[in-house]
């Protein structure tokens, strides 16, 4: 199935875009999402703390996800 | 509240707030009676105490260490070019009591820190965090978790900004999420980096700051709902906007289901923040002074520059460019059998070359200028412009 990625702060760094069409087998969760991206770009397994939001939502760590979901990966900013 | 009075100066002065039927001078008493606490003097800062003294909020706290920088008037709209050097609550401290004498400012010229948040933050009904690093945010989270205080967040980074109400009781009593309940760890230092090191465009904290200001009059006055339970993205680049619902975490240590956590602890541990130089030196250093040596002695030895192209226009020491994204592809350019300095803005990027050239390459004879052009600036050559 066809993920739709968004990323903000330093992740956009780290993937290098804004927006991203991701691959996964379906019936994945978040967790499999994440370990997928962390292999692809492993300079995001050094981001300890990072907010996932399917659909705008974000909610249970382990969410099965499905076709054309969007997934939004917030991490933290500091600055004021 | 009907012991909280008005004078006929402060009538004219709020009548566009008295004569909204939803706010009126019900309204208007509420934020005369309440005393808000504004963590941070900078970006969001500066339209934060503006609106909510312009408002008439009765009491106003402001907690800030740091003196006026010449780098802060890009985006601190409450300050001047007279006011550079000074003491950032001392500034504006004096602008806001001429804007309105109403209303009641109390500053505190001091870092918050685990000794004295508690302290500070108890006396007030809602505070408005705009800080610039991870160990205050979270210090300023969990006294207020710690307090019952309500936390009007927001945060920003080059175009974007994040909003939210954090530990806010609504009518049924139910608590809205904190910040640990979104990032329950801070990231590794150095990872993030703040508007000093990664920018930040200076209307955006003005945007930020204004909507938290918003937010903070809402809490106050009861009237309209507060963004409890929601995050707010904003891209300024694309005008993205995105309102995220969000939900406390059962693992929260403060008021998770079995909270672990009853007193503040230490912040700068907790971000991994080394408190003593020797943590830190992990490669080996050079000061700006032997630079300065070893280019009037005419020493054989490579200068490299890990810093982006744009910011070599802006100033440079006539270093090989070699961006820090771009090292791997160019390790066959940098020098093995001489020394090789290596520098950035502020020593941070250049540390982190160097850490990967040595591990992963096994070189031997690197090193790190310490403060970066930042220092050569200072210390040396005080028409390199600092940036």
């Amino acid at each position: 199935m066809k993920l739709n990625i968004l990323m903000f702060g330093i992740t956009k760094d780290i993937i290098g875009q804004s927006k991203l069409a991701f691959e996964l087998p379906d019936r994945s969760t978040v967790p499999d999402l994440i370990a997928s991206l962390k292999a692809k770009y492993p300079a995001l397994k050094d981001l300890s703390s990072m907010m996932i939001a399917v659909n705008n939502e974000y909610g249970q760590k382990d969410q099965t996800l499905q076709e054309s979901d969007e997934v939004a990966l917030i991490p933290p900013v500091s600055g004021g | 509240m009907s012991d909280i009075h008005f004078s006929k100066e402060e009538l004219e002065r709020y009548s566009r707030h008295l004569i909204i039927p939803e706010f009126n001078i019900e309204g208007q008493r509420k934020l005369k009676a309440a005393k808000v606490l504004i963590v941070g003097t900078g970006g969001l800062g500066a339209p934060l105490l503006s609106y909510l003294v312009a408002a008439g909020v009765g009491t106003v706290g402001i907690v800030d260490f740091d003196v006026v920088d010449d780098s802060n008037l890009q985006r601190q709209i409450l300050f001047t070019v007279d006011d550079v050097g000074r003491p950032k609550v001392e500034a504006a401290a004096e602008r806001l009591r001429r804007q309105n004498p109403h209303v009641q400012i109390i500053t505190y010229n001091t870092q918050l820190t685990s000794d004295n948040a508690l302290d500070i933050i108890k006396d007030y009904d809602v505070v408005a965090d705009g800080t610039d690093n991870f160990p205050t945010r979270y210090l300023v989270n969990d006294a207020c978790v710690l307090l019952n205080k309500v936390n009007v967040y927001a945060s920003i980074f080059r175009f974007e900004g994040q909003l939210s109400v954090f530990n806010y009781t609504d009518k049924e009593g139910k608590v809205s999420p904190n910040y640990r309940d979104l990032f329950p760890e801070p990231p590794p230092p150095g990872l993030v980096p703040s508007c000093a090191e990664g920018g930040v465009i200076g209307v955006l904290p003005g945007i930020l700051g204004s909507l938290q200001a918003n937010e903070v009059i809402k809490v106050i006055s009861g009237v309209g709902e507060p963004l409890a339970g929601k995050l707010f993205l904003f891209d300024a680049l694309t005008f993205e906007t995105r309102t995220l619902k969000i939900y406390r975490d059962p693992a929260n240590p403060l008021n998770g289901e079995h909270p672990t956590q009853t007193a503040l602890i230490d912040y700068e541990m907790f971000c991994g923040i080394p408190g003593s130089e020797d943590e830190k030196q992990q490669v080996k250093e050079l000061s700006v002074q032997d630079l300065y040596a070893l280019i009037e002695n005419k020493k054989d030895f490579q200068l490299i520059d890990v810093r982006e192209p744009y910011e070599y226009e802006i100033a440079n020491l006539g270093g090989e460019l070699i961006p820090l994204n771009q090292i791997e592809e160019a390790v066959d350019k940098i020098a093995s059998n001489k020394q090789v300095v290596v520098h950035c803005r502020s020593g941070v990027r250049s540390g982190k070359a160097i850490e990967k050239l040595e591990k992963k390459y096994g070189f031997t004879n690197l090193y790190n200028l310490k403060g970066g052009i930042l220092a050569w600036a200072d210390e040396i050559d005080h028409s390199v412009p600092k940036y």
